[in-house]
């Protein structure tokens, strides 16, 4: 696509109208000038706090961001390492909360997702389901799911009730609480994979789905050897998007447990961690190396998946 | 035909299956705005109860709440003008010169975490006697809306053929009034396709506006979060909030379903 973009005034055309000298300055150096203002605006807010970030966490900073404070080396990083208390189960929190989603969200995004595959009557009906969850807001999701997971006036526990279940803590329980954010988030996050993946489905060519079939391959052997590994692009793309979103949930949590994530710090996910310390408690030097150690397993958990990614297309 | 006809079933039990899990729960939200809390505290009221729009009320009267829906409304229209003019030509310009290195850079502003970024934007921000403003508010929904916009439109734009702007060339329009009257006009679904989005993405979002908002520029998540207080909590008032903030964002994603749907998948098939 992008090689036929280096037109210059073609052979034989008429020559452009005279323009002044400032619109022809803009014109050559368009590149720049269209791109600059998103990108100086993106990197002012990006670039200089994550550099501030980096050296917070190595200062004791904390009470107010104008107090003076002073250069600690790594001795930040040697506590928050050694914290077994909060951190570490904050790390254990947010990998079995992010697995844990994205799992169920492939898992039942694609076997949705291929219910849909073909055009049905009523089809409709369902994507315009899919999409609600999607774009509701999540504070006030929430909310919703606190009142119906509520232990005593909720209505999972009232459905529970009719299959002879006994009523269950959700929210409230020490145990249960991170799995019900979990199925909070597969409720809401779902439909976003069933989508991405719907659209990599319609855009499969019907050819390689034929000859599977005329060659006597079933139902299973064809989705497993012919549409998943068409998908397989996909499949990457909707697992990193979900992933990065997954790593980073805070709005789910903080309004479901508020802060610290409950007062046994139930789901307090490493973003919760870094929130709490920064704006409940006003350490910013431990916040900040929480944030850098979280940033790092972001990009980590990035590069693992885009390098999958590229040996998938090779 | 006996397996088609056992997946068909087996097709339309799962999905209204899955409807009546992603639907209910949202349906329960609107039921109990519109029950007394004396009926969400009673199992028989379930279903059947009068309806009052009393919770409403309460909300939209005591609760100021017409106030953090303008605030919420005027928050995510700035910041979503301001990020299709700032991301609109930068996407084109990415796009036209594949500038993939640069891109990456905006599109960095979608992986890191917001509270990373927070404490430096607030330090600096109060300093500069922003916060609580709405000046910081939009920046900071920019910061979520811009790189969306870019990503949406970089894809838009590649797909658009580079013949037709070549066409405009040789008709003696510059390269800045090519993308001006011709690419930016033929652009027009991707350009909604990519407002659409960085509306309801600004509208939703939460912890930006629960750090630099104030009382005055409350936007309506934060008002929400605030409705919990530390004693029992009104359901009945919680919920019509909920509803308030959720109902009108799904009734426009309805109508607009393509667009939603278009930017939500933007870059998926690409591969």
């Amino acid at each position: 696509m992008a090689t036929i973009t280096t037109t210059r005034t073609p052979r034989g055309a008429p020559a452009v109208p005279v323009t002044p000298g400032w619109a022809r300055w803009v014109n050559d150096h368009r590149k720049w000038l269209f791109a600059a203002p998103a990108m100086v605006f993106v990197a002012a807010l990006l670039v200089f706090p994550l550099a501030w970030t980096g050296y917070l966490s190595l200062t004791d900073a904390e009470g107010s961001v104008r107090a003076e404070s002073e250069f600690v080396g790594l001795r930040n990083y040697l506590d928050v390492l050694s914290d077994t208390d909060r951190f570490w189960p904050a790390v254990g929190r947010t990998a079995t909360f992010t697995v844990a989603a994205l799992l169920f969200e492939v898992v039942l995004g694609m076997a949705i997702a291929l219910l849909l595959w073909r055009p049905f009557k009523g089809q409709r009906w369902v994507r315009v389901a899919i999409l609600l969850p999607l774009v509701a807001t999540p504070v006030a999701v929430g909310m919703m799911w606190r009142l119906i997971f509520d232990p005593n006036i909720g209505l999972a526990n009232q459905v529970l009730g009719w299959f002879g279940v006994g009523p269950q803590p959700w929210l409230a329980g020490q145990h249960s609480a991170l799995p019900t954010t979990i199925f909070i988030d597969v409720w809401q996050w779902t439909p976003m994979v069933v989508l991405i993946l719907l659209a990599g489905l319609t855009s499969l060519s019907e050819e390689p789905q034929e000859a599977a079939r005329i060659d006597g391959a079933g139902t299973w052997q064809r989705f497993r050897h012919v549409t998943l590994p068409l998908l397989m692009p996909t499949l990457t793309v909707a697992v990193l998007l979900r992933g990065i979103d997954a790593l980073k949930t805070f709005d789910l949590l903080y309004s479901t447990k508020g802060r610290g994530g409950g007062s046994f710090h139930e789901v307090e996910t490493l973003n919760v961690y870094a929130y709490g310390l920064s704006f409940d408690y006003n350490e910013y030097g431990v916040s900040s190396t929480v944030l850098i150690l979280f940033f790092l397993i972001i990009i980590g958990a990035m590069w693992a998946l885009t390098a999958r990614r590229k040996e998938a297309r090779r | 035909m006996r397996p088609r006809a056992a997946y068909r079933v087996f097709r339309v039990v799962a999905l209204t299956l899955v409807v009546l899990v992603l639907v209910a729960p949202l349906l329960w939200m609107i039921s109990a705005s519109l029950k007394t809390n004396v009926d969400i505290y009673d199992p028989d009221k379930a279903l059947a109860f009068s309806p009052t729009l009393a919770n409403y009320a309460k909300v939209l009267q005591q609760a100021n709440y017409v106030e953090f829906i303008v605030n919420s409304l005027w928050v995510a229209f700035a910041a979503t003008v301001a990020s299709l003019v700032l991301g609109l030509p930068a996407a084109y310009s990415m796009s036209r010169f594949n500038m993939r290195k640069s891109a990456l850079v905006v599109l960095m502003a979608r992986v890191i975490p917001g509270v990373s970024l927070l404490v430096p934007w607030y330090y600096v921000f109060s300093n500069l006697k922003m916060v609580g403003g709405f000046g910081v508010l939009i920046i900071s929904h920019m910061f979520v809306s811009l790189p969306l916009v870019v990503y949406i439109m970089m894809g838009y734009f590649d797909s658009l053929p580079a013949e037709l702007e070549e066409a405009a060339l040789v008709d003696g329009l510059t390269h800045v009034g090519a993308f001006r009257r011709i690419t930016l006009p033929l652009s027009l679904p991707g350009i909604a396709t990519a407002g659409i989005l960085s509306f309801i993405f600004s509208w939703n979002n939460f912890m930006f506006a629960l750090v630099l908002s104030d009382a005055d520029t409350k936007t309506l998540p934060v008002a929400i979060f605030d409705f919990v207080g530390y004693a029992s909590i009104d359901w009945g008032g919680l919920m019509a909030a909920a509803t308030v903030v959720t109902l009108p964002i799904m009734v426009i994603a309805l109508f607009v379903q393509k667009y939603v749907v278009s930017g939500l998948t933007a870059g998926a098939t690409k591969g």
